[in-house]
Formats: structure tokens, sequence, C-alpha cells
């Protein structure tokens, strides 16, 4: 079993607020990221898929169309948006990255082909500060 | 002999902006700055890095403290941009287009103000890790 991963990235506008609080509230538990009229990131999203590589190729799975999957369905949908205005599968989600990340793996999951395993999603909002997901 | 030398400092802020000229009309913001025109905004994760090149001080060994440097920093740049939306949260984009280009003009111009006029400044700016703009160039 190898895993193996293809990095893309987008950049994006988004805010953390939650609307059925008071903007004092939101301003307590969430900071600056509460700023009403946005912040943004440059995002980094690490999909990993795992397998045994094909005997033919050698690979898991060819890397090339995994990205032009993941831009089709995930990147041209985030980059250079609103991530909660722009952003369907989003909408009406607190738009942290632990939520993100799991409408990531949502939306990405039907489009891959049959035998391909996705193992993890790893999404960062800076350097400093990424979440993981695995599906469950 | 030149005992010039260059101390940096690096920092960082994330911020909203869209790039948009108001004296165009839509289609042509659209076909100009292309995704960067969304109206809704988008945002990054800006690197500045502040280069201050001066001679070390023969008491304290320093160019210049960076602490202190760090906190004019803080104080005059990132409290004003950090968690922002540049276009419509600051009096210095109200009517400047907030490219990588115009940011680092005006933290030049604000550092500049604060940082001894006997020490040449530059400003880098990374909007991505594979943009970055430099200034005075």
């Amino acid at each position: 079993m190898v895993y193996i991963t293809r990095i893309e990235h987008f950049n994006a506008a988004h805010k953390l607020y939650n609307p059925a609080w008071s903007r004092e509230k939101n301003e307590e538990v969430f900071g600056k990221c509460a700023n009403e009229n946005w912040h943004g990131h440059n995002f980094e999203l690490f999909v990993t898929l795992k397998g045994d590589p094909d005997p033919d190729t050698g690979f898991v799975y060819d890397v090339k169309k995994l990205s032009i999957i993941v831009k089709e369905h995930v990147i041209d949908k985030l980059d250079h948006k609103n991530l909660n205005v722009d952003v369907d599968f989003m909408k009406d989600k607190l738009c942290s990255i632990e939520n993100l990340v799991i409408g990531i793996w949502n939306e990405l999951t039907p489009h891959l082909p049959a035998g391909v395993q996705l193992h993890s999603l790893k999404l960062s909002e800076t350097p400093r500060i990424f979440v993981e997901y695995y599906g469950n | 002999m030149n005992k010039k030398v260059a101390v940096y400092r690096k920092e960082h802020f994330n911020a909203a902006h869209r790039l948009n000229n108001p004296l165009w009309d839509e289609a042509t913001n659209k076909q100009v700055f292309g995704k960067c025109n969304n109206p809704h905004f988008h945002g990054h994760n800006y690197e500045l890095v502040i280069k201050v090149t001066g001679e070390p001080d023969p008491q304290t060994g320093y160019v210049m403290d960076m602490k202190l440097l760090s906190d004019i920093a803080q104080e005059n740049v990132l409290e004003r941009f950090d968690h922002k939306n540049l276009n419509d949260d600051t009096a210095e984009f109200k009517d400047l287009n907030p490219t990588a280009e115009n940011i680092a003009i005006v933290i030049y111009n604000i550092l500049r103000e604060k940082i001894d006029m006997k020490f040449d400044l530059q400003i880098r700016l990374y909007e991505t890790e594979r943009n970055f703009v430099d200034y005075p160039a």
C-alpha cells in the first residue's frame, strides 16, 4: 500500500461568524476572524490517495488526472471566491477550515473513478494552521 | 571600507481584497483583472519582508534592534491590515487599487516615516509564494 499526495492551492476570502449570535458574541469567540467585511488566505489542499501501484503503469493513480478532477470539482469553486457567499456547498455552514475540509471531501469523492481510494485531505489556512480529514 | 549590513524582519498578515478600477465598466474590469475582480472579494496570506540597511552601531552591534522594527511593523502595518478587507476597511486603499505593487508602496511610505533616514529601507511583499514585489525597485 502506497500513499500518494497531490497539492493544490486556492486563494479565498471568508469570515468566521455565527449568524445566530450578536456581533459582540461573534467578536468575543472568533476575534479578528469575525471581521464583517471579510479577510482572506492562501489555502493549500493536500489530496492523498492510497493503493497498490498498478503493475502496468507503476501508478497508484495518475496524479495529473487527479489534479484535473480536483481542479474541476473543488478548486474552480473556491479559488478567488468568497467562501461564505460564493460557494454552494458551504451555504448555511460556519466557514471554518474544519467544515470546509468536510465539504471538500463530500464534493470530491463522487467524482473519483471506481477503485480510487481517497485516504485523507489536509487543508492549510496559513503555514501554521491546518486540518486533516479521513472521511469519518 | 563599506560596513553596511542589511537586516531583514519578516511579518505576515491575512487580508481580503479585490482588484477593480471604478473608472472602468464591469466588463473591462473583468477582462483586465479576471478572477481577482470578484465583487465578493478573495484573500491572501501576505508575507512582508522589511529590509533595513545601515552600519552596525559600535555600542550594540545592531544595525537596528529587530524587536523595535517588529514593534513598528506590528503597530503601523499589521494592526492596520491584518484580518481586514483592504478595499473596505482601510483608508489607504479607499481610492487605490490594492495590488501587491500598491500595497508595497503604501507599506514603504508608512514605515519610512518611522525608521531613521540614515537607514535604507526596502519592502518585499509576497501575495502568494509565487507572486511577490519589491519596492523601491
